[in-house]
């Protein structure tokens, strides 16, 4: 096939990086005091602490012909603004989120959350987020489809 | 199976216009991209081949070869380039990253010998990229 063709032999997947900043604490109240401290350590502290949180969204789908674009960014952007920045950035996760009321708001929660409020995009299906809490952690969540890691 | 990767880094102007499409459509569709005397990026490409380590030289294909590969394929045909009007496998579209890096995918394919072409991933700026994989294929997923 000449190069430049559409080809269905070619997967192509459209990822977008977004940031937010926002403060949790790692916390179990069916645990004992010693336990949560032993368990999260520092993350424990009861007045929480931050992040720079990374969040990296990938969706598939058709390019279409006519704009060259699985989905127009604009369209992802404003997406993932109402959904996942405008709830989360500069709040307290565990205090400002409803669904960290009672889940605890470790990165892998906060990825499925996260797929949760973003699978519903309608211009593109979404694959998979990956979560970087710091330069030195991510977390991925491809929700029930293993297809969804790595094309 | 070993995935190995290189990165490199080419800068090149484009514009999105589609001729099917009125001014006033190809603004609102493209914004600030459909600019008619273009603008540009730094694009970064990561090429991930996968395979298994040749047992005489260790390695899942000489990085030398795969060096040249991305030097003749991607550097002298984009490289301070203006992608719309001077890369002939991307007349006719638009320059969008989804289709550059498919372009740049269909170009390193059929080059790559040792090992096979994994995963093309085309950075337009540090927040926006797009990938691509070989569709439906088994065996060279992560």
């Amino acid at each position: 096939m000449a190069p430049g063709a559409q080809n269905s032999a070619v997967k192509t997947e459209l990822g977008r990086r977004y940031h937010f900043a926002a403060s949790h604490r790692l916390h179990n109240p069916a645990l004992s005091e010693e336990e949560n401290c032993r368990i999260y350590g520092k993350c424990n502290n009861p007045y929480g602490h931050g992040h720079n949180y990374t969040l990296e969204v990938l969706v598939s789908g058709k390019v279409d012909p006519a704009t060259g674009m699985i989905a127009n960014l604009a369209d992802l952007d404003g997406f993932v603004e109402r959904e996942v920045l405008e709830p989360f950035d500069h709040k307290s996760l565990n205090e400002d989120v409803a669904a960290f009321r009672a889940t605890i708001p470790t990165t892998e929660n906060l990825c499925i959350e996260i797929f949760r409020r973003l699978k519903p995009f309608s211009k593109a299906k979404l694959e998979r987020v990956r979560v970087q809490e710091t330069s030195n952690n991510s977390f991925e969540y491809a929700g029930d489809n293993p297809e969804g890691f790595e094309g | 199976m070993v995935l190995l990767t290189r990165k490199i880094e080419f800068a090149a102007s484009h514009l999105y216009n589609n001729p099917d499409f009125s001014p006033e459509e190809n603004r609102r569709v493209f914004g600030k991209c459909n600019n008619p005397h273009g603008h540009g990026h730094n694009y970064t490409l990561e090429v991930t081949v996968a395979g298994e380590p040749d047992p005489i030289t260790g390695m899942v294909l000489d990085l030398k070869d795969l060096k040249e590969i991305l030097e003749r394929e991607v550097m002298q045909r984009m490289d301070h380039r203006f992608l719309n009007f001077e890369v002939p496998e991307l007349a006719g579209q638009i320059p969008t990253c989804e289709n550059i890096a498919r372009v740049i995918w269909q170009l390193l394919d059929p080059k790559i010998k040792q090992g096979k072409l994994h995963r093309v991933r085309l950075y337009e700026t540090p927040d926006l990229f797009a990938d691509c994989y070989r569709n439906g294929s088994e065996g060279t997923k992560a």
